[in-house]
């Protein structure tokens, strides 16, 4: 009874001054509050948040990344994590939202260098806010890469990389969806990014993986792809909950507004649809091929309907949202599989999660949008017409043929620079003796036997 | 009957593993081991300072082999172990007096396989 009363006051306090202060503010609109400036103050407030979430995410990829390779590599593959976001940051702060955002042609923006000469407002929100928002999708789309080269790739050349897709290919490709470009003209829609983040990050890190070539011992000489078990699944499981949390900032937050909270309730609800379905299909899939419930396939999953939902959560209905998911899931079993039987080693799954399901995410805007929603034309399902569907392939397309050229000449650069791939020695060995002389799991008994 | 115990880097198991099967050698027992030797250990770094690393990570390879297959067992471990360098590690053959298979009660010769 007394702590009841304890608790209460506070909160009658808070209320008290609520009716006291902010009614009359409301009220005179001219005694420094007015509807405008609380309003932006409201959305700067979900963006920062959303920003703050997205950032988040870095954490789930260096988790997720650090639980499916070898403990031999762990410290590599988190240096890399860590590092590329300080890179990201550098590189989108310089150039990046120039090029992205800034005024210029239909391919690329020309203006706002180092954030000067800029409007201090954007879409509503304070340019910083704003800037800081779209450079967590920055480091999100670059780190996606390090996952897919993991456990071969130089220290020193994955810096470079890091540095030149944040600072000039994510932003071009941003800049024709996102900064006005030739593919928004066109009706393009991607809402929070299958296409510019993670068909971006998950093309990137094809065109890595395949120049890398695979890890020693992956591959027997037939051919057939051995295991080379993940060292810490806790680890995974743990990369995945908060790329699942981080991401209801990533899609929500896109809305760049509060507005009545309806939109991202929709886009939030569709978030966690697709991502949950994405896990029980991946599961069913592989329980079913396999015979058991892998639980790292199910994770895949999980990120599978997250990158699939992410380009049209806000366009589509919650029911379109489960199957959306449902078949990132089953697409995400097959690709890792098609992989290997392409022998191309993905470490952690990076193509097919990104890649794969980015694409199929950007096509189910035009097959489940709906023009009511915000989409310029209604998508397949409403009425057979074919427009949306058609713009979102012509987008899609572009944007990998522009990622594989690119990124193509990035590494190749790299590698007759300052080379791609660690000696066959130092990989054996282990990149965090290697690369960083210092070992994830000091005073345990590790070795590196595989 | 011999016992071949070799020492060698651990990242070279596979090589030896691959040379070994080659050799038609296809048992043995693998240890993790910690040691010592012409090497004296390597150097990290933790938050800039060193740290000399004395016992450095083997592993040993325990092959019980017949007569006939010393010398090929040999020549394996060394093929797939070796690099040149300091710290490829060493092997010891001694005398095996018996052997027996547990399943079965064989001895000596047969049981080795």
């Amino acid at each position: 009874m007394k702590d009841c009363r304890m608790k209460s006051l506070p909160v009658r306090t808070v209320l008290l001054f609520v009716a006291m202060f902010s009614i009359p503010a409301f009220a005179e609109s001219g005694d420094g509050y007015n509807i405008a400036d609380l309003k932006q103050g409201l959305d700067t407030v979900w963006v920062l948040l959303a920003a703050f979430l997205v950032f988040f995410m870095q954490a789930g990829f260096g988790m997720v990344e650090a639980g499916f390779i070898r403990a031999k590599n762990t410290c590599n593959i988190l240096t890399k994590n860590f590092l590329d976001f300080c890179m990201a940051s550098l590189g989108f702060f310089l150039i990046g939202y120039a090029l992205m955002f800034g005024d210029g042609n239909g391919f690329w923006g020309t203006k706002g260098w180092c954030l000067l000469g800029l409007e201090q407002t954007v879409n509503g929100l304070p340019i910083y806010a704003f800037w800081l928002f779209q450079a967590a999708f920055c480091g999100a789309a670059a780190t996606i890469v390090a996952g897919g080269m993991a456990e071969r790739m130089k220290f020193p050349a994955y810096l470079v990389y890091s540095f030149l897709i944040s600072a000039f290919i994510y932003p071009i490709v941003g800049h024709w969806i996102w900064g006005g470009g030739w593919l928004s003209n066109m009706g393009f829609a991607d809402f929070a990014g299958s296409t510019v983040v993670h068909t971006v990050g998950g093309c990137a890190a094809l065109v890595g993986t395949s120049m890398l070539k695979p890890r020693e011992g992956k591959y027997a000489i037939d051919g057939k792809p051995n295991v080379i078990a993940g060292h810490n699944i806790p680890l995974a499981s743990l990369g995945v909950f908060i790329l699942w949390f981080g991401w209801f900032g990533f899609n929500a937050g896109s809305t760049l507004s509060v507005g009545n909270g309806s939109l991202i309730g929709r886009v939030a609800i569709n978030t966690n649809l697709a991502a949950a379905l994405g896990g029980i299909a991946a599961v069913v899939t592989v329980w079913k091929r396999f015979g058991k419930p892998d639980l790292s396939m199910a994770m895949n999953g999980a990120l599978a309907g997250l990158v699939a939902i992410t380009a049209p959560c806000a366009f589509v209905e919650p029911w379109a949202a489960l199957l959306i998911g449902a078949s990132a899931g089953i697409l995400v079993v097959l690709g890792v599989e098609l992989l290997d039987k392409l022998q191309i080693d993905d470490p952690v799954g990076a193509v097919p999660v990104h890649g794969i399901c980015g694409i199929w995410g950007t096509f189910c805007v035009g097959i489940f949008g709906r023009k009511a929603l915000g989409l310029a034309n209604n998508g397949f399902i409403y009425g057979g017409n074919p427009m949306q569907i058609g713009i979102q392939i012509v987008g899609s397309v572009s944007t990998v043929v522009f990622i594989v050229v690119t990124m193509g000449i990035v590494f190749k650069l790299i590698d007759l620079t300052i080379g791609l791939r660690v000696s066959r020695e130092e990989e054996l060995r282990g990149l965090d003796i290697g690369e960083h002389g210092m070992e994830s799991y000091g005073g345990f008994q590790i070795f590196s036997t595989i | 009957m011999k016992l071949v115990i070799a020492y060698i880097q651990p990242y070279k198991l596979k090589d030896v593993k691959q040379a070994l099967y080659k050799a038609e050698v296809y048992k043995m027992s693998v240890t993790n081991a910690l040691g010592c030797g012409e090497q004296k250990g390597y150097h990290e770094s933790y938050r800039g300072v060193g740290i000399e690393v004395n016992l450095l990570k083997k592993v040993r390879l325990e092959i019980g082999v017949n007569e006939d297959f010393v010398e090929k067992t040999i020549d394996a471990v060394i093929e797939g172990a070796k690099t040149g360098q300091i710290g490829d590690g060493k092997i010891f053959v001694m005398d095996l007096p018996e052997c027996i298979r547990i399943r079965t009660g064989e001895k000596g010769s047969k049981a080795i396989g």
